[in-house]
């Protein structure tokens, strides 16, 4: 029996689909794109207490729930159906996401703020965890086998454009106002925004009909009992979900994070490069790179799934290093020629407001490069009145920031996009490739768990992971520094990329020796 | 190809007690011993989320792998899911 349908009724159902999951995409990551205003609203420094729960919802969100989600949901799933499934990971995403925007601040309403916001996080991470197996699966039943690829890789869009638009809102917000202004009460907008595009979004999957092979299954009485049991209790179905994780998602995971995310913390942290020019630089990237998620889609259904992600991977573990050293060539100031007799410093001397008699200097340098990228470094001193209370460790902080020239940021934005491009290899095929793994009855539990723990647990353990290898390569140049002996890394900042690099490259063997890649049937 | 499919399985139990071994020693010990509280979350994490789940299912993946449960065959009808009852 097939289940095709028509191309201009699957476009319908792929762009209902996929715009409720870029709007999932986009309420996830704006509370991490507002995550410094938000600390300074809801847990602000100096506050152990606040201090664990703002990192509950940081670790939690990705960590715990994300995969939590995929067996509530997944289970719901196989259970109910698609579409009322994933249609309940919408409501609960767009108005955990709206509720955010609309909780008083801690000075106004104390510790049930910062709660509240936890609680609202973690659903948030809940929905994620169901939405993306329901949107992949739902798509790829009602897509013909031989165009599968193409067709489930508008949903793997999703994740970037989310990105993306989440990027674009906040800059236009920040544009429309003054820092005040948005400091104060503009960064909810992004959150209240969400609420107009999930209720269209909601209107456009109520209308929507349950997955034929879904409904198959149903009529058929052929519903998992216990979709739990099934998937991951059954030796026959649990090998596959291992091999779906160790062998495609864990790599796949670590790729994406690694160019979208670890990307914009290196140019942000690593270069100093300004927030906002950061943050654009990502969005041509993304918008130059997401159309390729088609691309290799589509090629998968002609030349199979499996050797494009392989391939991806292998790419991205041979370049990362000379991409990432390139990039830093292109926008560390440290790699440019300063113009000296441009540089200006200006000093200034205002008492603290927050502790009487002291008082707080900041020198302010602005320096000047050939190429024309202006850094300014901005030192601030606290000057105690009574000298024994000084520590110079807490007294003096230094940022720096860095507007780039037109080449360094374009050469930035170049090399940032060809990371993208590895990201579509392994994430454009991957719906596919997950779903034709598992059965009807079982597939929305069996494929949400593996996509989430290689994405949340392996992909969201970079940054923590990265930093520490980065961290412990620059103390041991450090220490050897003193003591005059000669420096164990060269590039200490590459060293955070052995993460990466070492996963990919697991998960590209176990991929090339056990994921046969040949059988592409759905249908039970 | 298949021999060389079971012997890897060795290679990825012994990955995942180097695996464990760095999540607890490297990652969750110095969080648990962290004067910081906030530390304490990723240490219980890493500790009893993370490294069950990744130790766990890399040994099992190993143990099927020298079972041969990943074999690979010219006959399609061995590589298909799950049947339905």
């Amino acid at each position: 029996m097939s289940f095709q349908t028509e191309k201009k009724g699957l476009a319908g159902i792929i762009a209902a689909s996929s715009v409720g999951t870029l709007i999932e995409w986009y309420d996830f990551y704006i509370f991490g794109s507002l995550a410094t205003i938000i600390a300074t609203k809801f847990f602000p420094s100096g506050n152990p207490t606040l201090a664990l729960l703002s990192t509950l919802a940081t670790f939690a969100a990705g960590f715990v729930v994300r995969p939590f989600g995929a067996l509530f949901f997944g289970r719901l799933g196989d259970l109910i159906g698609r579409k009322y499934t994933f249609l309940l990971t919408l409501v609960i995403m767009g108005l955990s996401t709206f509720l955010i925007g609309c909780i008083p601040s801690y000075e106004s309403i104390g510790y049930l703020a910062p709660i509240l916001v936890l609680i609202l996080r973690l659903l948030q991470g809940l929905a994620l965890g169901g939405e993306y197996g329901g949107a992949a699966t739902y798509v790829a039943e009602h897509s013909p086998a031989e165009r599968r690829g193409f067709w489930t890789s508008w949903i793997q869009t999703t994740a970037t454009v989310g990105l993306f638009v989440s990027l674009l809102v906040i800059i236009t917000v920040k544009g429309s106002m003054n820092e005040t202004k948005f400091n104060d009460w503009g960064w909810r907008v992004p959150f209240w925004i969400s609420i107009i595009m999930v209720a269209i979004s909601i209107i456009i999957r109520m209308r929507m009909k349950e997955s034929p092979l879904f409904a198959k299954v149903k009529a058929e009485g052929k519903i998992s009992v216990n979709p739990l049991k099934e998937s991951f209790g059954h030796r026959l179905n649990f090998k596959f979900v291992l091999l779906a994780l160790f062998g495609a998602t864990m790599g796949q995971g670590v790729v994406w994070y690694t160019g979208q995310f670890y990307a914009l913390s290196f140019i942000q942290n690593t270069l100093s490069v300004d927030v906002s020019q950061a943050s654009k630089l990502i969005m041509w990237a993304l918008l130059f790179g997401t159309p390729f998620f088609v691309v290799f889609g589509a090629l998968s259904d002609r030349i199979g799934r499996k050797w494009i992600m392989m391939i991806g991977m292998l790419i991205a573990i041979v370049s990362y290093r000379y991409i990432y050293s390139s990039m830093y060539d292109a926008g560390s100031v440290k790699a440019k020629t300063e113009i000296v007799d441009q540089a200006k410093t200006v000093i200034k001397t205002e008492a603290d407001a927050k502790h009487a008699g002291d008082s707080v200097r900041t020198t302010t340098i602005s320096r000047v490069y050939t190429d024309g990228t202006v850094l300014t470094e901005v030192k601030k001193e606290t000057l105690h009145a009574d000298i024994s209370k000084a520590d110079p460790a807490k007294d003096v902080k230094v940022t720096k920031t860095a507007i780039l020239d037109k080449s360094s940021f374009w050469k930035l934005v170049f090399w940032v996009f060809v990371q993208v491009l590895f990201v579509t290899m392994v994430y454009g095929p991957i719906a596919a490739f997950l779903v034709e793994m598992f059965p009807t009855r079982i597939r929305y539990t069996s494929m949400s768990l593996p996509y989430h723990i290689g994405n949340g647990i392996f992909g969201g353990l970079l940054p923590a992971v990265a930093t520490f290898l980065a961290t412990k390569a620059t103390q041991a140049n450090e220490a050897a520094a003193k003591l005059g002996e000669k420096l164990p890394y060269d590039k200490p900042f590459l060293e955070g990329l052995w993460y990466p690099i070492i996963i990919a490259a697991v998960c590209l063997i176990i991929g090339v020796l056990y994921i046969n890649g040949e059988d592409n049937r759905i249908e039970d | 190809m298949n021999q060389i499919r079971k012997y890897m399985g060795l290679v990825w139990i012994a990955l995942a007690l180097i695996a464990g071994y760095y999540l607890i020693v490297s990652q969750a010990i110095p969080k648990f011993e962290s004067p910081k509280p906030e530390d304490r979350i990723p240490a219980i994490i890493y500790a009893f989320i993370l490294t069950p789940i990744i130790v766990g299912g890399l040994l099992v993946f190993g143990y099927y792998a020298i079972k041969g449960e990943y074999d690979i065959y010219e006959d399609k009808e061995h590589h298909l899911h799950i049947k339905e009852d």
